[in-house]
């Protein structure tokens, strides 16, 4: 998988995190899938198609999501409230919006958000798919966002090459 | 000053109001996608309208084109993800009135809007 798309997605978490949650995020070492165990209680998950086709997840333990919900909103939602899905889901959308405008020279589209909510639910990846797990670090809990692309537009840079630039110990 | 809201996300519609609401405007309308809005605009008939690119139903984009097909002068900010030059241009082309890339501050909302009024002649 393209390094840089690792980075891309790092770099507007972060930016998200920071411009509409006022919340300082790390992120450790991103790591194939099957090397992290991220089963979560509630996914964000985006398709990206064009130039990189795939999808991505933001996956958060249901304590964590309420929280960082709580900080994009300013208001406390439950896990079965409408408003909670929309804000978990308009986070994934800023996040993937954010990465895949600064792919360079890459035409790419992303579909609307959908969100699932279900205690340690897993996501099914399409068999011909690499999946990166980027691990999230922020006050409000720790979260893994999971980038999947189709093997057919997958490059050839090696993932170990996207080092985080403020990577947690 | 009456101002429409055009986004599939409800929390992006809250946290719009309430800046919007700190700024003094409070005759505003909500629209949940381009559908949505080009039934609305006749009977709101908004001074402004503040408009998401990526929606279900009807983006954006063919709002915008459908919008200005009949309306030529009511200002349109997109608030959107998109921020690729080219979605910028197509935006332009369409009839945008200014730009802001999500995630944004309420100083950059509210100074895009009073920048695109004060373009348009509009006073509150």
């Amino acid at each position: 998988m393209n390094a840089t798309l690792i980075r891309r997605f790092i770099e507007a978490t972060q930016n998200v995190f920071s411009t509409m949650l006022a919340t300082q995020i790390t992120f450790a070492p991103p790591a194939p899938t099957s090397s992290i165990s991220c089963t979560g209680d509630v996914s964000s998950i985006i398709g990206f198609s064009g130039d990189v086709a795939g999808a991505a997840a933001l996956r958060f333990p249901l304590s964590t999501a309420l929280k960082v919900v709580e900080a994009f909103t300013g208001e406390a939602f439950d896990e079965e409230s409408e408003d909670f899905a929309d804000a978990i889901g308009e986070l994934a959308n800023m996040i993937c919006g954010g990465a895949k405008s600064n792919l360079d020279n890459a035409c790419v589209s992303i579909s609307c958000p959908q969100v699932v909510i279900g205690k340690d639910h897993k996501i099914q990846k399409p068999s011909d798919a690499i999946s990166i797990s980027i691990p999230c670090k922020t006050p409000h809990g720790d979260f893994f966002i999971e980038v999947s692309v189709r093997s057919s537009a997958a490059q050839s840079s090696a993932v170990s090459t996207a080092q985080p630039r403020a990577a947690a110990s | 000053m009456r101002i429409m809201l055009v986004d599939d996300s409800k929390t992006i519609r809250r946290i719009q109001r309430g800046i919007l609401e700190q700024l003094g405007y409070t005759e505003i309308e909500e629209a949940c996608d381009g559908q949505d809005a080009l039934s609305r605009t006749p009977a709101f008939q908004p001074t402004l309208i503040l408009l998401d690119w990526n929606m279900p139903n009807m983006d954006g984009i063919t709002f915008l084109k459908t919008f200005r097909q009949k309306d030529t002068t009511t200002p349109v900010i997109m608030v959107t993800t998109e921020s690729e030059k080219t979605r910028v241009i197509e935006a332009i082309r369409a009839g945008v009135n200014n730009y802001v890339v999500k995630p944004f501050t309420p100083d950059l909302l509210q100074k895009r809007i009073r920048e695109t009024l004060a373009k348009c002649g509009i006073t509150k």
